[in-house]
Protein backbone atom coordinates (compact mmCIF):
# COMPACT_ATOMS: atom_id res chain seq x y z
CA UNK A 1 0.00 0.00 0.00
CA UNK A 2 1.56 3.34 -0.66
CA UNK A 3 0.85 5.37 1.88
CA UNK A 4 0.17 9.40 0.03
CA UNK A 5 0.15 12.27 2.90
CA UNK A 6 -2.47 14.64 2.54
CA UNK A 7 -1.45 16.79 4.85
CA UNK A 8 1.22 20.17 5.30
CA UNK A 9 2.91 20.00 8.14
CA UNK A 10 1.88 23.13 10.53
CA UNK A 11 3.73 24.74 13.04
CA UNK A 12 0.86 24.92 15.67
CA UNK A 13 0.97 20.95 15.68
CA UNK A 14 4.53 20.28 16.49
CA UNK A 15 5.69 19.29 19.47
CA UNK A 16 9.41 20.60 19.95
CA UNK A 17 12.26 18.27 21.67
CA UNK A 18 15.40 19.02 22.72
CA UNK A 19 16.92 19.16 19.07
CA UNK A 20 14.48 21.12 16.94
CA UNK A 21 10.71 20.22 16.38
CA UNK A 22 8.84 16.87 15.39
CA UNK A 23 5.56 16.14 13.93
CA UNK A 24 3.65 13.10 15.10
CA UNK A 25 1.53 10.43 12.61
CA UNK A 26 -1.63 9.16 13.81
CA UNK A 27 -3.77 6.12 12.14
CA UNK A 28 -6.29 4.20 14.11
CA UNK A 29 -8.06 0.98 13.80
CA UNK A 30 -11.29 1.26 15.29
CA UNK A 31 -13.15 -2.45 16.46
CA UNK A 32 -16.81 -1.11 16.82
CA UNK A 33 -19.19 -4.19 18.11
CA UNK A 34 -22.18 -4.27 15.37
CA UNK A 35 -25.60 -3.19 16.82
CA UNK A 36 -27.27 -6.83 16.04
CA UNK A 37 -29.44 -9.16 18.30
CA UNK A 38 -27.41 -12.20 17.45
CA UNK A 39 -23.66 -13.09 16.58
CA UNK A 40 -22.09 -12.85 13.15
CA UNK A 41 -22.23 -16.59 12.37
CA UNK A 42 -24.61 -17.88 15.05
CA UNK A 43 -27.75 -17.33 16.78
CA UNK A 44 -26.88 -16.68 19.79
CA UNK A 45 -27.29 -13.50 21.75
CA UNK A 46 -25.05 -10.94 22.36
CA UNK A 47 -26.16 -8.83 25.31
CA UNK A 48 -23.73 -7.45 27.55
CA UNK A 49 -23.20 -9.06 30.94
CA UNK A 50 -24.41 -12.16 30.78
CA UNK A 51 -23.86 -15.34 32.76
CA UNK A 52 -20.32 -16.98 31.47
CA UNK A 53 -21.02 -19.04 28.55
CA UNK A 54 -24.67 -18.50 28.40
CA UNK A 55 -24.50 -16.78 25.21
CA UNK A 56 -22.89 -19.42 22.90
CA UNK A 57 -23.91 -21.95 20.45
CA UNK A 58 -21.77 -24.68 19.53
CA UNK A 59 -20.60 -23.05 16.71
CA UNK A 60 -19.37 -20.12 18.48
CA UNK A 61 -17.45 -22.82 20.51
CA UNK A 62 -16.31 -24.25 17.23
CA UNK A 63 -17.76 -27.73 18.01
CA UNK A 64 -16.66 -29.94 14.67
CA UNK A 65 -18.76 -29.91 12.05
CA UNK A 66 -20.30 -26.59 12.53
CA UNK A 67 -20.59 -24.52 10.07
CA UNK A 68 -21.21 -20.36 10.14
CA UNK A 69 -24.20 -18.73 8.46
CA UNK A 70 -23.91 -15.03 8.09
CA UNK A 71 -26.26 -12.20 10.31
CA UNK A 72 -28.06 -10.60 7.27
CA UNK A 73 -28.13 -8.01 9.49
CA UNK A 74 -24.57 -7.26 10.48
CA UNK A 75 -24.54 -6.90 6.38
CA UNK A 76 -27.09 -4.05 6.46
CA UNK A 77 -25.37 -2.79 9.33
CA UNK A 78 -21.72 -2.91 7.70
CA UNK A 79 -22.90 -1.22 4.79
CA UNK A 80 -24.95 1.59 6.43
CA UNK A 81 -21.40 2.21 7.65
CA UNK A 82 -19.98 2.80 4.73
CA UNK A 83 -22.55 4.76 3.30
CA UNK A 84 -22.37 6.75 6.65
CA UNK A 85 -18.31 7.34 5.80
CA UNK A 86 -18.84 8.42 2.36
CA UNK A 87 -17.19 5.15 1.41
CA UNK A 88 -17.25 3.29 -1.60
CA UNK A 89 -19.36 -0.05 -1.13
CA UNK A 90 -17.91 -3.66 -2.53
CA UNK A 91 -20.93 -5.52 -4.14
CA UNK A 92 -18.28 -8.56 -4.07
CA UNK A 93 -16.09 -9.39 -0.40
CA UNK A 94 -14.46 -12.18 1.07
CA UNK A 95 -14.43 -13.73 3.90
CA UNK A 96 -10.69 -15.37 5.26
CA UNK A 97 -9.45 -17.21 8.29
CA UNK A 98 -6.75 -15.14 10.40
CA UNK A 99 -5.02 -18.32 11.94
CA UNK A 100 -3.46 -18.14 15.56
CA UNK A 101 -4.16 -19.67 18.78
CA UNK A 102 -5.85 -18.24 21.85
CA UNK A 103 -7.34 -19.99 24.24
CA UNK A 104 -10.79 -17.24 23.72
CA UNK A 105 -10.14 -18.21 20.41
CA UNK A 106 -11.76 -21.78 19.73
CA UNK A 107 -11.70 -22.05 16.23
CA UNK A 108 -8.10 -21.72 16.09
CA UNK A 109 -8.92 -18.94 13.42
CA UNK A 110 -10.86 -15.31 13.04
CA UNK A 111 -13.24 -14.98 10.19
CA UNK A 112 -12.48 -11.99 9.14
CA UNK A 113 -11.92 -9.88 5.60
CA UNK A 114 -8.63 -9.56 4.66
CA UNK A 115 -7.72 -8.54 0.35
CA UNK A 116 -11.41 -7.95 -0.55
CA UNK A 117 -13.30 -6.16 2.53
CA UNK A 118 -17.38 -4.91 2.40
CA UNK A 119 -16.25 -1.11 2.14
CA UNK A 120 -13.37 0.83 0.37
CA UNK A 121 -12.01 3.64 0.87
CA UNK A 122 -14.14 6.68 2.70
CA UNK A 123 -13.73 10.00 4.19
CA UNK A 124 -14.73 11.72 7.89
CA UNK A 125 -14.67 15.73 7.91
CA UNK A 126 -13.44 16.43 11.64
CA UNK A 127 -14.10 19.49 13.57
CA UNK A 128 -11.05 20.08 15.77
CA UNK A 129 -11.37 22.92 18.05
CA UNK A 130 -12.26 25.08 19.79
CA UNK A 131 -8.96 26.91 19.55
CA UNK A 132 -8.48 30.00 22.03
CA UNK A 133 -9.76 32.77 19.88
CA UNK A 134 -13.27 29.81 19.33
CA UNK A 135 -12.78 28.56 15.51
CA UNK A 136 -12.99 25.27 14.59
CA UNK A 137 -10.16 23.88 11.92
CA UNK A 138 -12.13 21.23 9.39
CA UNK A 139 -9.83 18.26 8.36
CA UNK A 140 -10.47 15.32 6.42
CA UNK A 141 -9.43 11.82 7.52
CA UNK A 142 -9.57 9.25 5.04
CA UNK A 143 -10.96 5.70 5.63
CA UNK A 144 -9.11 3.04 3.90
CA UNK A 145 -11.07 0.33 4.91
CA UNK A 146 -14.10 -1.42 6.80
CA UNK A 147 -14.15 -5.13 7.39
CA UNK A 148 -16.39 -7.43 9.04
CA UNK A 149 -15.11 -9.96 11.44
CA UNK A 150 -15.96 -12.28 14.49
CA UNK A 151 -14.77 -10.94 18.36
CA UNK A 152 -13.26 -13.40 20.67
CA UNK A 153 -14.19 -14.62 23.85
CA UNK A 154 -12.76 -13.11 26.82
CA UNK A 155 -10.19 -14.25 29.59
CA UNK A 156 -9.58 -13.20 32.72
CA UNK A 157 -6.26 -13.46 34.68
CA UNK A 158 -6.87 -12.45 37.70
CA UNK A 159 -9.35 -14.62 39.53
CA UNK A 160 -6.73 -17.59 39.89
CA UNK A 161 -2.61 -18.32 40.93
CA UNK A 162 -2.19 -20.36 37.95
CA UNK A 163 -5.15 -20.56 35.07
CA UNK A 164 -6.71 -17.95 33.10
CA UNK A 165 -10.87 -17.93 33.06
CA UNK A 166 -12.45 -17.67 29.74
CA UNK A 167 -15.69 -16.86 29.09
CA UNK A 168 -17.25 -17.45 25.10
CA UNK A 169 -19.77 -14.83 24.90
CA UNK A 170 -18.33 -12.60 23.23
CA UNK A 171 -16.79 -15.53 20.76
CA UNK A 172 -18.40 -14.56 17.19
CA UNK A 173 -19.50 -11.54 17.82
CA UNK A 174 -19.74 -8.70 15.22
CA UNK A 175 -17.32 -6.36 14.30
CA UNK A 176 -16.30 -4.00 12.24
CA UNK A 177 -12.70 -3.07 11.67
CA UNK A 178 -12.25 0.90 10.54
CA UNK A 179 -9.25 1.97 9.56
CA UNK A 180 -8.42 5.17 8.94
CA UNK A 181 -5.83 6.76 6.70
CA UNK A 182 -2.35 7.95 8.33
CA UNK A 183 -4.02 11.52 8.53
CA UNK A 184 -4.25 12.42 11.75
CA UNK A 185 -1.66 14.67 13.31
CA UNK A 186 -1.89 15.64 16.98
CA UNK A 187 -3.77 14.00 19.96
CA UNK A 188 -6.38 16.71 19.78
CA UNK A 189 -6.97 15.63 15.90
CA UNK A 190 -7.10 11.51 17.25
CA UNK A 191 -9.74 12.20 19.90
CA UNK A 192 -11.82 14.14 17.62
CA UNK A 193 -11.57 12.33 14.77
CA UNK A 194 -12.91 9.03 17.35
CA UNK A 195 -15.57 11.61 18.92
CA UNK A 196 -16.88 12.27 15.67
CA UNK A 197 -16.79 8.11 13.84
CA UNK A 198 -19.11 7.74 17.06
CA UNK A 199 -21.09 9.82 16.86
CA UNK A 200 -21.85 8.67 13.05
CA UNK A 201 -21.89 5.34 14.37
CA UNK A 202 -24.58 6.70 17.54
CA UNK A 203 -26.49 8.09 14.33
CA UNK A 204 -26.73 5.59 12.26
CA UNK A 205 -27.45 2.78 14.86
CA UNK A 206 -24.76 0.67 13.72
CA UNK A 207 -23.10 0.79 17.27
CA UNK A 208 -23.92 2.31 20.18
CA UNK A 209 -20.19 3.15 20.98
CA UNK A 210 -20.22 2.46 24.54
CA UNK A 211 -16.54 2.30 24.73
CA UNK A 212 -16.36 1.42 28.54
CA UNK A 213 -18.38 -2.34 27.86
CA UNK A 214 -15.33 -2.40 25.15
CA UNK A 215 -18.20 -2.06 21.99
CA UNK A 216 -15.24 0.56 21.01
CA UNK A 217 -11.70 0.06 20.92
CA UNK A 218 -8.73 1.57 18.97
CA UNK A 219 -5.30 0.25 18.21
CA UNK A 220 -3.44 3.27 17.43
CA UNK A 221 -0.78 3.59 15.13
CA UNK A 222 2.04 6.25 16.20
CA UNK A 223 5.23 7.61 14.70
CA UNK A 224 6.88 10.63 14.56
CA UNK A 225 9.30 12.80 12.12
CA UNK A 226 11.05 15.85 11.14
CA UNK A 227 8.40 17.88 9.48
CA UNK A 228 8.66 17.19 5.75
CA UNK A 229 11.26 13.97 6.37
CA UNK A 230 9.23 10.85 4.98
CA UNK A 231 7.44 8.86 7.41
CA UNK A 232 8.56 7.10 10.33
CA UNK A 233 8.85 3.62 11.87
CA UNK A 234 5.31 3.08 13.76
CA UNK A 235 4.61 1.60 16.92
CA UNK A 236 0.56 0.33 17.20
CA UNK A 237 -0.85 0.99 20.87
CA UNK A 238 -3.34 -2.00 21.19
CA UNK A 239 -6.96 -1.93 23.10
CA UNK A 240 -7.57 1.41 24.02
CA UNK A 241 -10.49 2.25 25.49
CA UNK A 242 -11.34 5.40 26.14
CA UNK A 243 -11.25 8.69 24.27
CA UNK A 244 -8.97 10.29 26.61
CA UNK A 245 -6.85 7.49 26.97
CA UNK A 246 -6.05 7.64 22.89
CA UNK A 247 -5.13 11.24 23.54
CA UNK A 248 -2.58 10.63 26.40
CA UNK A 249 -1.50 7.59 25.04
CA UNK A 250 -0.42 9.45 21.67
CA UNK A 251 1.81 12.20 23.65
CA UNK A 252 3.49 10.19 26.15
CA UNK A 253 4.58 7.78 22.94
CA UNK A 254 5.11 10.21 20.58
CA UNK A 255 7.39 11.82 23.69
CA UNK A 256 8.99 8.47 24.51
CA UNK A 257 9.71 7.92 20.32
CA UNK A 258 11.10 11.60 20.34
CA UNK A 259 13.66 10.46 23.33
CA UNK A 260 14.96 7.47 21.81
CA UNK A 261 15.26 9.68 18.13
CA UNK A 262 17.32 12.63 19.70
CA UNK A 263 19.52 10.48 21.29
CA UNK A 264 20.42 8.90 18.51
CA UNK A 265 18.78 5.94 18.57
CA UNK A 266 15.82 3.89 15.96
CA UNK A 267 12.62 2.79 16.83
CA UNK A 268 11.53 -0.83 16.91
CA UNK A 269 8.40 -1.60 14.79
CA UNK A 270 6.32 -3.41 17.89
CA UNK A 271 2.79 -3.40 19.72
CA UNK A 272 2.90 -1.93 22.67
CA UNK A 273 -0.20 -1.49 25.55
CA UNK A 274 -1.17 2.09 27.68
CA UNK A 275 -0.84 1.99 30.82
CA UNK A 276 -3.52 4.41 32.52
CA UNK A 277 -2.24 4.46 35.71
CA UNK A 278 1.34 5.36 35.01
CA UNK A 279 -0.01 7.65 31.69
CA UNK A 280 3.00 5.80 29.39
CA UNK A 281 2.80 3.01 27.03
CA UNK A 282 5.17 -0.13 27.28
CA UNK A 283 6.29 -2.73 25.18
CA UNK A 284 3.53 -5.87 24.87
CA UNK A 285 6.02 -9.20 25.88
CA UNK A 286 8.21 -9.58 22.62
CA UNK A 287 6.93 -12.46 20.61
CA UNK A 288 9.40 -15.15 19.43
CA UNK A 289 8.53 -14.50 15.91
CA UNK A 290 6.69 -12.21 14.47
CA UNK A 291 2.60 -12.96 13.96
CA UNK A 292 2.11 -15.26 10.49
CA UNK A 293 -1.54 -14.80 10.55
CA UNK A 294 -1.50 -17.57 7.41
CA UNK A 295 -4.71 -15.70 5.53
CA UNK A 296 -7.24 -17.66 3.36
CA UNK A 297 -10.41 -17.86 1.91
CA UNK A 298 -12.77 -19.32 4.51
CA UNK A 299 -13.97 -22.37 2.72
CA UNK A 300 -17.00 -22.60 4.82
CA UNK A 301 -18.17 -19.43 3.11
CA UNK A 302 -19.03 -18.48 0.08
CA UNK A 303 -18.51 -14.68 -1.40
CA UNK A 304 -20.69 -11.83 -0.20
CA UNK A 305 -22.67 -10.60 -3.29
CA UNK A 306 -24.82 -8.21 -3.07
CA UNK A 307 -26.37 -5.58 -6.20
CA UNK A 308 -26.42 -1.79 -5.91
CA UNK A 309 -30.45 -2.23 -5.42
CA UNK A 310 -29.73 -3.70 -2.22
CA UNK A 311 -27.54 -1.09 -1.37
CA UNK A 312 -29.52 2.14 -2.66
CA UNK A 313 -32.45 0.81 -0.21
CA UNK A 314 -30.33 0.64 2.90
CA UNK A 315 -29.42 4.61 1.06
CA UNK A 316 -32.66 5.82 1.15
CA UNK A 317 -33.64 4.92 4.60
CA UNK A 318 -30.32 6.41 6.31
CA UNK A 319 -31.01 8.83 9.16
CA UNK A 320 -29.72 12.67 8.65
CA UNK A 321 -25.88 12.64 9.44
CA UNK A 322 -24.58 14.44 12.28
CA UNK A 323 -22.81 17.06 8.89
CA UNK A 324 -26.08 17.28 7.06
CA UNK A 325 -27.62 18.30 10.76
CA UNK A 326 -25.41 20.67 11.42
CA UNK A 327 -25.36 22.46 8.01
CA UNK A 328 -29.71 22.64 8.30
CA UNK A 329 -29.33 24.13 11.97
CA UNK A 330 -26.71 26.95 10.47
CA UNK A 331 -29.00 27.46 7.60
CA UNK A 332 -32.42 26.91 8.62
CA UNK A 333 -32.57 27.43 12.47
CA UNK A 334 -30.04 30.71 11.65
CA UNK A 335 -27.39 28.78 14.91
CA UNK A 336 -23.53 29.79 15.08
CA UNK A 337 -21.47 26.71 13.99
CA UNK A 338 -20.09 26.35 17.75
CA UNK A 339 -23.96 26.53 18.62
CA UNK A 340 -24.83 23.83 16.14
CA UNK A 341 -21.69 21.66 16.71
CA UNK A 342 -22.67 21.30 20.07
CA UNK A 343 -26.30 20.33 19.61
CA UNK A 344 -25.21 17.79 16.62
CA UNK A 345 -22.40 15.77 19.17
CA UNK A 346 -25.23 13.75 20.03
CA UNK A 347 -28.25 12.44 18.53
CA UNK A 348 -30.35 12.63 21.58
CA UNK A 349 -29.22 16.64 22.46
CA UNK A 350 -30.20 17.30 18.64
CA UNK A 351 -33.46 15.46 18.89
CA UNK A 352 -34.55 17.18 22.08
CA UNK A 353 -33.66 20.83 20.83
CA UNK A 354 -35.51 19.93 17.57
CA UNK A 355 -38.86 19.56 19.47
CA UNK A 356 -38.06 22.13 21.61
CA UNK A 357 -37.33 24.42 18.31
CA UNK A 358 -40.34 23.49 16.62
CA UNK A 359 -42.31 26.36 15.46
CA UNK A 360 -40.24 28.77 18.20
CA UNK A 361 -37.41 30.95 17.45
CA UNK A 362 -34.02 28.43 16.78
CA UNK A 363 -31.44 31.28 18.47
CA UNK A 364 -33.50 31.00 21.63
CA UNK A 365 -34.40 27.14 21.95
CA UNK A 366 -30.58 26.74 21.23
CA UNK A 367 -29.29 29.09 24.06
CA UNK A 368 -31.78 27.30 26.61
CA UNK A 369 -30.33 23.92 25.69
CA UNK A 370 -27.11 24.93 25.29
CA UNK A 371 -26.34 27.05 28.62
CA UNK A 372 -29.55 25.88 30.60
CA UNK A 373 -30.19 22.45 30.10
CA UNK A 374 -27.04 21.08 29.25
CA UNK A 375 -25.60 22.54 31.82
CA UNK A 376 -27.82 21.63 34.57
CA UNK A 377 -27.92 18.31 33.78
CA UNK A 378 -24.23 17.90 33.59
CA UNK A 379 -24.16 19.32 37.19
CA UNK A 380 -26.95 16.91 38.17
CA UNK A 381 -25.34 14.58 36.66
CA UNK A 382 -27.41 13.20 33.87
CA UNK A 383 -28.13 12.42 30.41
CA UNK A 384 -30.19 13.80 28.06
CA UNK A 385 -32.06 10.68 27.71
CA UNK A 386 -33.52 10.92 31.45
CA UNK A 387 -33.68 15.09 31.06
CA UNK A 388 -36.52 16.15 33.98
CA UNK A 389 -37.85 18.89 31.87
CA UNK A 390 -38.86 17.48 28.69
CA UNK A 391 -39.12 19.66 25.39
CA UNK A 392 -42.46 20.74 26.05
CA UNK A 393 -42.15 22.13 29.45
CA UNK A 394 -39.00 24.04 28.23
CA UNK A 395 -40.91 25.01 25.15
CA UNK A 396 -43.43 26.46 27.11
CA UNK A 397 -41.72 28.19 29.43
CA UNK A 398 -39.74 30.06 26.64
CA UNK A 399 -43.31 30.71 24.90
CA UNK A 400 -44.06 32.34 28.70
CA UNK A 401 -40.72 35.11 28.05
CA UNK A 402 -42.12 35.86 24.10
CA UNK A 403 -45.69 36.33 25.17
CA UNK A 404 -44.60 38.51 28.36
CA UNK A 405 -46.18 36.62 30.69
CA UNK A 406 -42.45 36.31 32.63
CA UNK A 407 -39.41 38.33 32.21
CA UNK A 408 -36.41 36.56 31.33
CA UNK A 409 -34.88 36.49 34.63
CA UNK A 410 -37.87 34.45 35.96
CA UNK A 411 -37.61 32.26 33.52
CA UNK A 412 -34.92 31.13 34.79
CA UNK A 413 -36.31 30.55 38.55
CA UNK A 414 -39.04 28.87 36.88
CA UNK A 415 -36.65 26.33 34.51
CA UNK A 416 -34.30 25.65 37.72
CA UNK A 417 -38.14 24.92 39.61
CA UNK A 418 -39.08 22.59 36.19
CA UNK A 419 -35.93 20.54 36.59
CA UNK A 420 -36.28 19.91 40.21
CA UNK A 421 -39.45 19.59 40.84
CA UNK A 422 -41.30 19.06 37.39
CA UNK A 423 -44.90 20.65 36.69
CA UNK A 424 -46.23 22.22 33.75
CA UNK A 425 -44.85 25.73 33.62
CA UNK A 426 -47.71 27.97 32.85
CA UNK A 427 -49.71 26.42 36.19
CA UNK A 428 -46.32 27.33 38.04
CA UNK A 429 -46.04 30.91 37.12
CA UNK A 430 -49.92 31.17 37.78
CA UNK A 431 -49.32 29.44 41.23
CA UNK A 432 -46.62 31.03 42.24
CA UNK A 433 -47.03 34.91 41.16
CA UNK A 434 -44.36 34.71 38.30
CA UNK A 435 -46.19 36.85 36.49
CA UNK A 436 -44.62 39.76 35.11
CA UNK A 437 -45.68 43.37 36.04
CA UNK A 438 -46.70 44.93 33.49
CA UNK A 439 -49.48 47.01 35.15
CA UNK A 440 -47.93 50.62 34.65
CA UNK A 441 -50.01 52.06 37.77
CA UNK A 442 -48.23 49.23 39.85
CA UNK A 443 -44.63 49.70 38.92
CA UNK A 444 -45.47 53.39 39.41
CA UNK A 445 -46.41 52.82 42.83
CA UNK A 446 -43.29 50.72 43.51
CA UNK A 447 -40.74 53.64 42.29
CA UNK A 448 -42.74 56.30 43.75
CA UNK A 449 -42.41 54.12 47.13
CA UNK A 450 -38.63 53.80 46.57
CA UNK A 451 -37.99 57.07 46.23
CA UNK A 452 -40.17 58.66 48.89
CA UNK A 453 -38.47 56.17 51.03
CA UNK A 454 -34.85 57.58 50.10
CA UNK A 455 -34.65 61.31 50.01
CA UNK A 456 -30.83 61.18 50.80
CA UNK A 457 -30.16 59.22 47.68
CA UNK A 458 -32.67 61.30 45.69
CA UNK A 459 -29.83 63.97 46.41
CA UNK A 460 -26.67 62.60 45.43
CA UNK A 461 -28.61 61.40 42.43
CA UNK A 462 -28.52 64.99 41.43
CA UNK A 463 -25.02 65.04 41.29
CA UNK A 464 -24.45 61.51 40.15
CA UNK A 465 -27.28 60.63 37.61
CA UNK A 466 -25.82 56.82 37.09
CA UNK A 467 -26.98 56.40 40.81
CA UNK A 468 -30.09 55.74 38.50
CA UNK A 469 -29.33 51.82 38.65
CA UNK A 470 -29.84 51.73 42.50
CA UNK A 471 -33.14 52.74 42.19
CA UNK A 472 -34.07 50.48 39.37
CA UNK A 473 -32.80 48.08 41.44
CA UNK A 474 -34.37 48.61 44.39
CA UNK A 475 -37.92 48.55 42.45
CA UNK A 476 -36.83 45.13 41.03
CA UNK A 477 -36.44 44.41 44.24
CA UNK A 478 -39.78 45.23 45.56
CA UNK A 479 -41.57 43.62 42.88
CA UNK A 480 -39.54 40.20 42.86
CA UNK A 481 -38.06 40.69 40.03
CA UNK A 482 -41.43 40.64 38.06
CA UNK A 483 -41.27 44.26 37.00
CA UNK A 484 -40.55 45.09 33.30
CA UNK A 485 -36.65 46.35 34.04
CA UNK A 486 -36.99 48.30 31.05
CA UNK A 487 -40.67 50.10 31.98
CA UNK A 488 -38.89 50.73 35.50
CA UNK A 489 -35.76 52.01 33.90
CA UNK A 490 -37.77 54.50 31.68
CA UNK A 491 -39.84 55.55 35.29
CA UNK A 492 -36.94 56.10 37.73
CA UNK A 493 -35.41 58.41 34.87
CA UNK A 494 -38.45 60.11 34.23
CA UNK A 495 -39.37 60.91 37.84
CA UNK A 496 -35.68 61.55 39.03
CA UNK A 497 -35.49 63.83 36.36
CA UNK A 498 -32.33 62.64 34.80
CA UNK A 499 -32.42 62.60 30.77
CA UNK A 500 -32.19 59.81 28.57
CA UNK B 1 9.52 -24.04 -4.31
CA UNK B 2 11.17 -26.51 -1.74
CA UNK B 3 10.79 -26.85 1.82
CA UNK B 4 14.05 -26.63 4.36
CA UNK B 5 13.40 -28.42 7.67
CA UNK B 6 13.80 -24.62 9.26
CA UNK B 7 10.39 -23.70 7.25
CA UNK B 8 8.87 -27.49 8.36
CA UNK B 9 9.72 -26.65 11.97
CA UNK B 10 7.80 -23.19 11.56
CA UNK B 11 4.57 -24.49 10.08
CA UNK B 12 5.13 -26.77 12.70
CA UNK B 13 5.31 -24.44 15.30
CA UNK B 14 2.45 -22.50 14.13
CA UNK B 15 0.45 -24.95 14.53
CA UNK B 16 1.07 -25.91 17.77
CA UNK B 17 2.86 -29.62 16.86
CA UNK B 18 5.73 -31.00 18.26
CA UNK B 19 8.05 -32.33 15.58
CA UNK B 20 11.76 -33.24 16.02
CA UNK B 21 15.13 -33.18 14.21
CA UNK B 22 14.27 -36.16 12.63
CA UNK B 23 10.30 -36.06 11.76
CA UNK B 24 11.58 -33.03 10.17
CA UNK B 25 13.47 -34.24 8.05
CA UNK B 26 11.45 -36.70 6.90
CA UNK B 27 8.52 -34.51 6.08
CA UNK B 28 10.63 -32.21 4.35
CA UNK B 29 10.66 -34.19 1.65
CA UNK B 30 7.33 -35.54 1.99
CA UNK B 31 6.04 -32.24 1.44
CA UNK B 32 8.71 -31.63 -1.36
CA UNK B 33 7.24 -34.43 -3.25
CA UNK B 34 3.72 -33.08 -2.49
CA UNK B 35 4.38 -29.73 -3.23
CA UNK B 36 6.20 -31.28 -6.42
CA UNK B 37 3.25 -33.19 -7.83
CA UNK B 38 1.17 -29.83 -7.18
CA UNK B 39 3.15 -27.64 -8.86
CA UNK B 40 2.18 -29.67 -12.14
CA UNK B 41 -0.79 -27.14 -11.79
CA UNK B 42 1.32 -24.20 -12.68
CA UNK B 43 1.55 -25.33 -16.07
CA UNK B 44 -2.33 -24.25 -16.41
CA UNK B 45 -2.78 -20.68 -17.50
CA UNK B 46 -5.41 -19.03 -15.73
CA UNK B 47 -5.10 -15.61 -16.52
CA UNK B 48 -7.96 -13.86 -15.90
CA UNK B 49 -9.95 -17.15 -14.55
CA UNK B 50 -11.69 -15.97 -10.92
CA UNK B 51 -11.13 -18.78 -8.13
CA UNK B 52 -13.67 -20.93 -7.47
CA UNK B 53 -14.94 -20.87 -4.35
CA UNK B 54 -17.84 -23.57 -4.69
CA UNK B 55 -18.38 -26.27 -6.92
CA UNK B 56 -22.32 -25.08 -7.97
CA UNK B 57 -23.17 -21.76 -8.72
CA UNK B 58 -24.59 -20.65 -5.53
CA UNK B 59 -25.09 -18.04 -3.53
CA UNK B 60 -24.73 -17.18 0.29
CA UNK B 61 -27.12 -17.98 2.13
CA UNK B 62 -28.42 -15.39 4.78
CA UNK B 63 -30.07 -15.50 8.63
CA UNK B 64 -32.53 -13.82 10.21
CA UNK B 65 -31.13 -11.52 13.48
CA UNK B 66 -32.99 -13.69 15.64
CA UNK B 67 -31.53 -15.12 18.24
CA UNK B 68 -32.08 -18.80 18.39
CA UNK B 69 -29.42 -20.42 20.23
CA UNK B 70 -27.62 -19.86 23.70
CA UNK B 71 -28.70 -21.17 27.38
CA UNK B 72 -26.74 -23.78 27.17
CA UNK B 73 -23.38 -23.20 29.38
CA UNK B 74 -22.92 -26.54 30.87
CA UNK B 75 -22.98 -28.04 27.41
CA UNK B 76 -19.93 -25.76 26.25
CA UNK B 77 -18.16 -26.72 29.26
CA UNK B 78 -19.34 -30.35 29.45
CA UNK B 79 -15.93 -31.45 27.53
CA UNK B 80 -13.73 -29.04 29.28
CA UNK B 81 -10.67 -30.68 31.68
CA UNK B 82 -11.41 -27.86 33.67
CA UNK B 83 -14.35 -25.61 34.28
CA UNK B 84 -15.15 -22.90 37.54
CA UNK B 85 -18.69 -21.39 37.50
CA UNK B 86 -19.34 -22.42 33.43
CA UNK B 87 -16.16 -20.81 32.49
CA UNK B 88 -13.19 -22.89 30.92
CA UNK B 89 -10.23 -22.69 32.97
CA UNK B 90 -7.09 -23.00 31.00
CA UNK B 91 -3.34 -22.52 32.02
CA UNK B 92 -2.51 -18.78 32.63
CA UNK B 93 -1.49 -16.91 29.33
CA UNK B 94 0.01 -14.05 30.87
CA UNK B 95 2.93 -13.69 32.94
Amino acid sequence: MTIIDTRLPDPKRLISGATGEWEVIVGMEIHAQISSHAKLFSGASTAFGAEPNSNVSLVDAAMPGMLPVINEECVRQAIRTGLGLKAQINHRSIFDRKNYFYPDLPQGYQISQYKQPIVGEGVVIVSVGPAKDGSFEEIEVGIERLHLEQDAGKSMHDQHPTMSYVDLNRSGVALMEIVSKPDIRSSDEAKAFLTKLRTILRYLGTCDGNMDEGSMRADVNVSVRRPGAPFGTRCEIKNVNSIRFVGQSIESEARRQIAILEDGGTIDQETRLFDPAKGETRSMRSKEEAHDYRYFPDPDLVPLEFDQAYVDALAQHLPELPDEKKARFMEKLGLSEYDASVLVSEKAVADYFEKVAEGRDGKAAANWVINDLLGALNKAGKDIENTPVSPDQLGAIIDLIKDGTISGKIAKDLFEIVFSEGGNPGVLVEERGMKQVTDAGAIEKAVDDVIAANPDKVEQVKAKPTLAGWFVGQVMKATGGKANPQAVNVLVKEKLGIDG
Amino acid sequence: MSVDIDTVKRVARLARIAVDDEAASRMSGELNAILGFVEQLSEVDVENVEPMTSVIPTHIRMREDKVTDGGKADDIVANAPQTADNFFLVPKVVE
